[in-house]
């Protein structure tokens, strides 16, 4: 079976002079299996820093496996295989050597639905990563301020830090999700519609929240919004997947992606012809 | 002009009224028969085991319940009837939370081994093994208990006796390991964890995935998902699963029955070889019993059947409470 985790090479070679590591996220030649069921066929796209990547496609055409695959969620899945590779600062992730846990660590995620944790208030569902994966920080209270200001949340929580998760709206439950995700330091986030259960005012302000942490770190976005693409994103990628697997038609900066694509079909896509 | 300034009350809240289609109305009465239906029973066998034994309570009162004898009278008088509980009430109670608190770290252990490390294969194997174990008859584990377990049970006994004889409720006054609440204990809770363990598992298995992967995508490990997600989601649960096991502690009879030296003395040392419980109790003297005793038996089925109902309450409220504060 051809199901199984390539791991042999890497593209840091140990020569002198020319390593070629590529700093960032790299997906290499990607495949992807629900059990039998071939889903996603050779993608290959790079996610350099400080960049947001656009994720857009028909629906059923692979984005969320794609993303699951950057951050090793996708292996949860009972059934689930992959092949290629994903680099992250040029080493593969999907190395037998490497502990996913820590993987996750560096390639934070944010779900469709907000989901802060229930049982936990919005001070302690900040700060749930630094618990989860047991790190170490000094100053917890400083933590707490600068994820929430980075997800543009702190102004209007900081007087209840003690209230649960659940007593804020759905556009803050999102920006406080955001905000638990930056809290173990990622240098990838990877957001799957983060918008898609989200008034038009929730969703300005989480893309303006994109746009100052991408100062910092790679963002990933899927979203089924063009306007909302071409509004955060620096780089997009066009997904389809006509009957058969999903696959990678055209990756480029979004400007060009939806002025002047080289694709005919990216173009009916973009202009909203079909989807 | 001609608006004056009204002097208005507020009004009243109005009444609102809801119709009911055909096959609401039909569906509605159904269910509110079958939920009126449990309770008038309940009420019923309530009603039917004070009235018979009424007169137990008004000739000895409080000291049915805290007295420590159950003499049958010799009839002419001689030797007075004298019929009181107390010992096989603590003992029902010693008994059942022996048992629970063996049983609950197996169950909750077990379900979470089957929900999140079993194998998909193993897993299916397991839950329908459980959901059978449940449903084994607590005969079958009396029987099991005498021929196999009793043997281990005293070891351990000894074994506990060895270690923490210091602690009051655990030392023995003759080192007779056999036929006490302890061992009794150690039966019903084998008696008891499927079903609580059948029950964690599916309010496990419920857990919202997003919250799983949430963990997850942090840096978590799958221990760090169960204690950050899966046990608080599934506390209530859980402690609903073990009121349930706890229900059939209290009420068990057969094998305590055929377990436990039934005496009548309050016994709080674990591993003594006497106690008893108000189950056990009755199906000991039902045969043989005069009218009266067996007014007094009926009134000692009235105060277990008390205590299960106080039991499942408490658990309610717990549940509720719970489960309100998210
Ligand atoms: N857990 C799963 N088990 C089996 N097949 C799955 C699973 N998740 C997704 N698939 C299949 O994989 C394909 C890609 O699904 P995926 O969720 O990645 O699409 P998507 O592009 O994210 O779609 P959407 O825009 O609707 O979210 C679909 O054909 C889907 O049926
Ligand atoms: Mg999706």
């Amino acid at each position: 079976m051809s199901q199984t985790v390539q791991t042999s090479v890497t593209s840091v070679d140990g020569e002198q002079g020319e390593p070629k590591v590529v700093r960032g996220l790299e997906a290499k030649n990607i495949h992807a299996w629900f059990g039998k069921h071939h889903v996603l066929k050779d993608v290959s796209l790079r996610f350099p820093e400080r960049t947001v990547t656009g994720l857009i496609g028909p629906s059923g055409c692979g984005k969320s496996t794609f993303i699951r695959l950057l951050n090793r969620m996708h292996e949860f899945i009972p059934g689930a295989a992959m092949a290629g590779q994903v680099l992250q600062d040029g080493h593969d992730i999907y190395s037998p050597e490497v502990d996913a846990a820590a993987i996750r660590l560096k390639v934070g995620m944010v779900f469709q639905k907000p989901n802060p944790f229930p049982a936990m208030n919005i001070r302690e569902n900040v700060l749930s990563g630094i618990k989860l994966a047991h790190l170490k920080v000094a100053d917890h209270d400083a933590i707490v301020e600068s994820c929430l200001t980075r997800a543009g949340l702190w102004k209007e929580v900081k007087d209840r830090l003690t209230a649960t998760g659940g007593s804020l709206s759905g556009g803050q439950q999102q920006r406080l999700c955001i905000a638990r995700s930056l809290a173990v330091e990622p240098s990838v986030l990877l957001m799957d519609e983060p918008c898609s259960a989200l008034d038009p005012g929730s969703t300005l302000r989480i893309e303006e929240t994109i746009k100052e942490l991408v100062e910092k770190i790679a963002v990933v976005i899927v979203t089924h919004n063009m306007q909302q693409a071409a509004r955060v994103s620096d780089f997009c990628a066009f997904f389809l997947a006509d009957g058969g697997p999903g696959y990678l038609v055209e990756a480029d900066a979004t400007k060009k992606l939806f002025t002047n694509p080289s694709d005919t079909r990216t173009a009916d896509y973009v202009q909203g012809k079909f989807g | 002009m001609s608006i004056s300034p009204s002097v208005q009350a507020t009004p009243e809240a109005r009444e609102l009224s809801v119709i009911f289609n055909r096959a609401d109305r039909i569906f509605r009465r159904i269910v509110t028969a079958g939920a009126l239906t449990s309770l008038i029973l309940l009420g019923l066998i309530g009603t039917f085991l004070f009235v018979r034994s009424a007169q137990i309570f008004n000739d000895r009162g409080l000291k049915f319940i805290t007295g420590s004898n159950w003499t049958a009278g010799s009839g002419d008088g001689i030797i007075p009837d004298d019929f009181s509980i107390g010992p096989m009430l603590t003992g029902t109670i010693l008994v059942s939370v022996i048992a629970l608190v063996i049983s609950m770290p197996l169950a909750i252990g077990g379900a979470l081994f089957v929900e999140f490390y079993a194998t998909p294969k193993v897993r299916r194997v397991l839950t329908t093994l459980l959901d059978l174990a449940a449903a084994i008859p607590s005969l079958i584990f009396g029987i099991w208990g005498v021929v196999f377990f009793s043997s281990y049970g005293e070891r351990w006994s000894d074994l506990l006796n060895s270690r923490f004889g210091w602690l009051p409720f655990i030392k023995v006054q003759n080192e007779v390991f056999g036929r006490s609440p302890f061992v009794a204990g150690c039966v019903l809770a084998s008696l008891i964890t499927p079903i609580i363990t059948s029950v964690s598992r599916e309010v496990f298995s419920r857990t919202p995935r997003d919250l799983v992967d949430t963990c997850y995508a942090l840096g978590g490990t799958r221990w760090g998902a169960i204690k950050t997600v899966v046990l608080p989601f599934g506390k209530s649960g859980v402690i609903g699963g073990a009121m349930l096991g706890l229900g059939r502690a209290l009420g068990e009879t057969v094998a305590v029955y055929l377990l436990l030296n039934i005496v009548f003395r309050y016994n709080f040392r674990i591993l003594e070889s006497e106690g008893g419980n108000i189950a056990s109790l009755i199906a000991l003297k039902f045969g043989e019993a005069t009218e009266y005793e067996l007014k007094a038996l009926v009134a000692a089925g009235f105060v277990l059947f008390l205590l299960t109902l106080v039991v499942n309450m408490v658990a309610a409220s717990i549940v509720e409470r719970s489960t309100r504060r998210r």
